[in-house]
């Protein structure tokens, strides 16, 4: 007997009053203006760290040379990996016809958009004179400069301003049904008019929705290889160097599973807790929650393999210098790391195999915390071990974080949640026109 | 008083079903100006209603070619014409090291010029409409399904018209532009 995906009792009318009723009736919680100081306190640190580092330079960041890279990019890398699994529940599993992703994808891809959005503030602070970020951009300017086209570098920026502008693409097309409901059911004047403009005028006529599902199947069929390539060209970043521990082929791969786990993870720590406060037990069922704990599993073990792998790799090639490095993370002076890595994300999941453990949503909620932990963690190694022990041992040296590089990461904690926050209050926190055609094929194989 | 195209009547029904028989009857009948509205797309409604043009997947595919090839003649204009450099003995015109970025830019413009597209097609946006007059129109957002029967249809008469939409037991008919 396996659970519904959606609760038989739901009708058409009730999941919009459910889901719109909370944007629109219910009051400003308590524990959500707690949420959202706390968040705004984060923010404004990140705010002061911004004007600093405006003022002062990356210095006040530990960045130094040997380790000329590292909290800035790993934030960098984890936010952008966390956004990837919003765009894979609405894309890949839209184009698998997986009908279980209904009730998950509008709120994994405003995931998707606030932390992609987040993420993209380190490259642009990292480039040390940020004002001239645009530099990067292809145009016509006096000076005749001309980005280096055959730089991973460029190829990650063109990546990511394409991921940015087509997930808030597919997010708002997604939307705009959903805001017309807001639209027609909001009471006040100021919320008709908001959500009016939003929803541009949508009347759902059949033709318009017949334009509209094609454009969201090619929207998904895009965004697919879409991820899959900003992660691999992240990836390249590094690949392209030639430290050891940077310098493999493995990467591309690797990360892009490193960034479906993590995501996963984050889809889990919000969709718990907001399936909670919100009483959204009958549309995000135990079946969504099981679902996301055991793809979460499998991403997990690839990115397990690729452990297990990049340190078979080290050993089998017999190249000292990437034996030393393998060495250096299992002993060395990160190797606290390491092991923590090990545990958040090779030991923690294996709980994850017991059914009894996919049934309790407290167990997940701290599995998934630890996951993403451990994934940051694991950017955070993944930059540092190989810059601080590279071939010269003159020229090896430590990292040591500022109160500064602090600041950036709990910020940018704090500005994702702000942005989420204010997801949950003002849009629809589940795509009710799609729960609604799932309700009527539902009832169309019932029959 | 609005134009011919923006009258008629609206019919409400109950169910996706009952809305696409009546959809089939009235074509039968010989009406060509329906618009239907529903609040969830429905499967061959669109089909129903007759033949329509969707131009989406044509406009995908433009944006998708202009960015693409638009990125790759930008990138060999700049390397080979503007400003060719050699850096260690490569060629100018490096096809693979081109790739990354056309990639993506292919996706982005196709992404765009759906989206344009989708609202051109679709008239939108359009703030207001004689629709939204109409009571009860809003369900088309919740639970109703809505059957259009334009007044600019060539077999339109107005009490004739009604009584076509009567027989097909709507929840209810209301006059759209007034």
């Amino acid at each position: 007997m396996t659970t519904p995906l959606l609760a038989p009792c739901e009708t058409h009318a009730s999941i919009t009053d459910k889901v719109s009723a909370i944007v629109l009736e219910r009051p400003t919680g308590r524990l959500w203006m707690l949420a959202f100081a706390l968040s705004f306190v984060l923010t404004a640190w990140l705010g002061v760290g911004i004007v600093w580092l405006l003022v002062k330079g990356v210095g006040i960041w530990g960045l130094d040379i040997p380790v000329a890279w590292s909290f800035a990019i790993a934030d960098y890398v984890w936010w952008i990996a966390i956004g990837m699994a919003g765009t894979f529940i609405s894309g890949g599993l839209y184009l698998a016809r997986q009908g279980w992703r209904n009730a998950l994808n509008r709120y994994a891809e405003a995931m998707t958009v606030c932390a992609v959005s987040v993420s993209g503030i380190f490259p642009i602070l990292h480039l040390g004179r940020p004002w001239f970020f645009y530099w990067l951009a292809p145009y016509p300017d006096r000076m005749g400069v001309w980005p280096q086209w055959k730089s991973s570098l460029f190829w990650d920026f063109s990546a990511i301003v394409a991921y940015l502008i087509v997930s808030v693409l597919y997010f708002y097309v997604g939307l705009i049904p959903d805001l017309a409901t807001l639209r027609d059911r909001a009471t006040t004047r100021g919320k008709q008019v908001f959500y009016g403009l939003l929803a541009a005028g949508w009347r759902g006529e059949a033709r318009h929705w017949q334009r509209f599902e094609t454009l969201n199947l090619l929207l998904a069929a895009m965004a697919v290889p879409l991820v899959f390539s900003v992660h691999s060209m992240v990836a390249l970043d590094f690949s392209e160097g030639l430290l050891p521990g940077w310098h493999s082929t493995i990467f591309p791969p690797f990360f892009v599973a490193g960034a479906l786990f993590s995501g996963f993870a984050m889809v889990l720590v919000l969709g718990i807790p907001l399936r909670r406060f919100f009483a959204l037990g009958d549309f995000i069922t135990e079946r969504h929650i099981a679902n996301l704990a055991r793809l979460m599993l499998a991403a997990g073990l690839f990115v397990d393999y690729s452990y297990a792998s990049e340190l078979f790799n080290a050993f089998y090639s017999g190249d000292r210098y990437e034996i030393a490095h393998a060495m250096a993370e299992l002993t060395g002076a990160y190797a606290w790391v390491y092991w923590t890595i090990i545990g958040c994300n090779v030991v923690a999941i294996q709980a994850i195999w017991f059914e009894r453990v996919r049934r309790s949503h407290a167990a997940l909620f701290v599995i998934a915390l630890l996951v993403l932990i451990g994934m940051w963690f694991e950017r955070f190694l993944l930059i540092v071990s190989s810059l601080y022990h590279d071939f010269l041992p003159s020229s090896w040296g430590m990292f040591y974080p500022t109160v500064w590089d602090i600041a950036f990461l709990a910020g940018s904690i704090g500005l994702f949640f702000l942005l989420f926050l204010l997801f949950v209050r003002l849009l629809p926190l589940l795509p009710m026109f799609e729960l609604r055609k799932l309700r009527a094929r539902l009832e169309r194989e019932g029959a | 008083m609005s134009t011919l195209h923006e009258q008629g009547w609206l019919a409400r029904f109950d169910h996706a079903e009952a809305l696409l028989m009546a959809v089939r009857e009235l074509r039968g009948r010989g009406y060509t100006q329906l618009e239907a509205y529903t609040p969830y797309p429905v499967e061959g409604l669109a089909q129903a209603l007759g033949p329509m043009r969707n131009r989406i997947p044509p406009l995908v595919l433009l944006g998708g070619l202009v960015g693409g090839f638009g990125t790759l003649l930008l990138e060999w204009y700049a390397s080979v014409i503007d400003y060719p450099i050699n850096v260690g003995g490569r060629p100018d015109a490096s096809w693979p090291a081109f790739m990354p970025a056309a990639l993506e830019m292919t996706i982005l413009f196709a992404a765009l010029f759906g989206v344009v597209g989708l609202f051109f097609a679709n008239g939108l946006p359009r703030l207001n409409h004689p629709l939204f007059d109409v009571p009860c129109f809003e369900a088309a957002s919740r639970d109703g399904f809505f059957l259009w029967l334009r007044a600019d249809d060539p077999c339109f008469d107005a009490t004739l018209a009604h009584d076509d939409l009567a027989r097909l037991a709507p929840l209810a008919i209301e006059r759209v532009g007034r």
